[in-house]
């Protein structure tokens, strides 16, 4: 039978925090993150989760106790949107640069200014080189699956993880998910044992003035300078890719979901058009994939990206290399450039010899509805064979949905 | 004959967003009248807000208004007072945008004692996001993130400018329409940083949580607790419990204002 439960993307967010027993909750309001944070909050203060709550002055300062937090050897969490993620940036950084396993949920926002509360993706974009991992879900039995992947994720590779998840169209609609049972979690999900935390028995100097050049520390046990330290993170968070796929194994023994860890084809074995999109759209596409194969008789695909860095890019040229036209759909851009996601999967597809045309389309920023009518016109029309554009056209992203 | 108030509004921008019984409409009203008191000239009238329901107040007016990032509304008002020192620079905002996350920008706007009109509108609590409490919600105050009650002090935001530096200090309440417009006339023409606190009432995210069941009980509430600072003189100190002065708390006239402190930096500098 199953458990399952109707609940708004933002509470199944706050249950997953509760069931992998977060022990430092600190944050600050900001639509439409803030409902996370006010049933932990809630699930605090009534007793149901042994935690600690911090509600904080800012964003900057949610981070700041996160921080110190997990450098006592305390599981922390928190959860923002839009210019919350932006004042927290230079925190952002330095817990990836601290190798702080901090879990938290982005509820994707479109960034100011001008305001706007609703939804796109440049929030956790603008934060893309910051040496976090970044995951996106879909809907929202992933934002609980995710989360709490991401906290034995964060811990096993000692790199933060923001799960990121759309504003209004997952964080506010009510949809049907299971909470997994929380005894399987804790079997999951082992307490949070850090080999340097803080304590007055072992004192160490953290993140100290670190020097360009290695030396040797005071055992006489050579250490490295800071690029040493960023080689490392660098290489570790392309290992992640790995850990996170045998992670997803696990969880699929304890609670029979997952396999798509890091990306999510629907429909891709024989596509020759194959749609990339990371969120909520991806699922919005499979209704266009299905249409244009119903009707168009058009062979697509949709491949939705979870785990957007570390960037899978090997697997992507695998999985893409041998499509007619792949097209990237993206709720956000490299201001001056192309969509950020667009421009990462031309680089993964570079050494290889098979190269599908690429189209690159930006949607829905700051909310702009993104009708799945017009999805499927674009998709359909940029793929007819007599629309061949020259290579300095086609590189340039077409924006959708203008109306100006 | 009823005060003409629409002149002073941007074309198109009404209904506003704040909620029936919202305090805030009352203050952009003071606010209005006062304008027109001191006969500004809105093209050399800078008003700058931070984030939240406070915050969207300047967006109303047909002035030089900026709508900027939460908390930093002080820090862009003194870009413009420091740019264009002849302009009137008026903040508008909330106690959360004005004192958690602005708070750093607030007390050394004060300490600076540069010509600016700060009106911020104390509600108690973070109203746009739902009722999340601030660092003006009572202690025991109920709130989104404090539903068994708020173990935290609060910070008395008119002695926290008078501590910075401020040198004009008011407070009143949102039921006290005139005293409003009388005081940040004062404001704007002390030449210095004026803070006005206006302790305002939120009958959707503070009212409803804390036992007032109208907002004219929240109205009561604030007409009967507020006690003008002379009469306070007469009080002792348990009949003030709970209550809270208004009218001039501070005046100072002697410290120098930054910008014409600075413009002497600039003479020296230049040797003159």
């Amino acid at each position: 039978m199953s458990k399952a439960i109707i609940e708004s993307g933002n509470v199944a967010a706050a249950m997953a925090v509760q069931l992998a027993r977060a022990e430092v909750i600190a944050a600050y309001p900001i639509t439409p993150q803030t409902p996370v944070t006010e049933k932990l909050s809630e699930l605090i203060t009534a007793g149901r989760m042994d935690a600690e709550y911090v509600a904080v002055e800012s964003e900057h300062s949610a981070m700041a106790v996160c921080i110190g937090a997990a450098s006592a050897g305390v599981r922390a969490f928190t959860a923002t949107s839009s210019n919350g993620l932006l004042y927290m940036s230079e925190q952002l950084h330095w817990a990836a640069g601290a190798r702080l396993p901090i879990v938290m949920c982005v509820v994707n926002r479109g960034i100011g200014a001008p305001w706007s509360v609703w939804n796109d993706h440049q929030d956790a974009i603008s934060q893309r080189d910051a040496g976090w991992i970044q995951i996106f879900a879909k809907d929202h039995q992933e934002i609980v699956d995710m989360t709490l992947k991401a906290f034995r994720l964060a811990e096993l590779v000692h790199i933060p993880v923001m799960v990121n998840y759309d504003g209004y169209y997952l964080s506010h609609t009510y949809m049907p998910f299971e909470p997994p049972d929380a005894e399987r979690v804790d079997a999951f999900l082992p307490a949070y044992q850090y080999k340097h935390a803080l304590s007055p028995e072992h004192p160490e100097s953290l993140n100290t003035v670190t020097l360009p050049d290695a030396r040797l520390d005071v055992q006489g046990v050579k250490r490295g300078g800071y690029m040493d330290l960023r080689h490392n993170l660098h290489e570790e968070m392309g290992m992640a890719i790995e850990v996170w796929e045998e992670i997803d194994r696990d969880f699929q023994t304890h609670f029979g979901r997952g396999g798509a860890p890091v990306t999510d084809p629907y429909r891709c074995d024989d596509a020759e058009v194959v749609i990339v999109a990371m969120g909520s759209m991806a699922n919005q596409f499979r209704v266009v994939v299905d249409r244009l194969r119903q009707d168009d008789g058009i062979r697509a695909g949709v491949l939705a990206l979870q785990m957007y860095r570390p960037f899978p890019g090997a697997m992507l040229a695998r999985a893409l290399q041998s499509a007619k036209h792949v097209m990237v759909y993206e709720k956000g851009l490299s201001y001056g450039s192309q969509g950020a996601l667009y421009g990462d999967i031309k680089s993964a597809l570079y050494p290889y010899p098979s190269r599908p045309q690429l189209h690159n389309f930006i949607v829905g920023l700051g909310g702009r509805e993104i009708p799945t009518e017009s999805l499927y016109q674009t998709t359909k029309t940029s793929c007819a064979p007599d629309r061949i554009l020259p290579p300095a056209q086609s590189d340039v992203p077409q924006w959708i949905g203008l109306q100006l | 004959m009823a005060y003409d108030y629409e002149k002073s509004i941007r074309p198109g921008k009404l209904p506003h967003i704040w909620c029936p019984g919202c305090g805030h409409g009352i203050v952009m009203k003071g606010l209005i009248r006062a304008m027109d008191t001191c006969g500004l000239d809105r093209k050399n009238t800078a008003i700058v807000s931070g984030i939240g329901c406070a915050s969207r107040l300047p967006g109303y007016l047909d002035a030089c208004t900026l709508h900027t990032a939460h908390g930093r509304a002080a820090a862009f008002a003194t870009g413009v007072k420091m740019a264009k020192p002849e302009m009137t620079v008026i903040c508008c905002g909330g106690d959360g945008d004005g004192t958690a996350i602005g708070g750093n920008h607030f007390i050394h706007a004060c300490r600076r004692n540069i010509d600016m009109t700060y009106v911020l509108m104390n509600n108690f609590i973070y109203g746009m996001t739902g009722g999340q409490f601030s660092p003006c919600t009572p202690t025991g105050a109920k709130a989104s993130t404090t539903p068994y009650g708020n173990p935290d002090p609060i910070f008395d935001i008119s002695k926290l400018a008078i501590g910075a530096g401020a040198t004009f200090v008011a407070r009143t309440t949102a039921a006290h329409p005139r005293e409003i417009d009388k005081l940040i006339v004062q404001g704007i023409q002390h030449k210095g940083m004026s803070i006005i606190e206006v302790l305002d009432d939120c009958p959707t995210t503070y009212g409803r949580r804390n036992k007032f069941r109208s907002v004219v009980d929240m109205m009561k509430h604030l007409k009967a607790n507020a006690v003008p600072i002379k009469a306070a003189a007469k009080m002792t100190a348990e009949q003030l419990q709970g209550k809270f002065l208004t009218g001039v708390l501070f005046h100072d006239t002697e410290k120098p204002e930054y910008c014409a402190q600075y413009a002497e930096v600039i003479k020296k500098a230049q040797g003159a």
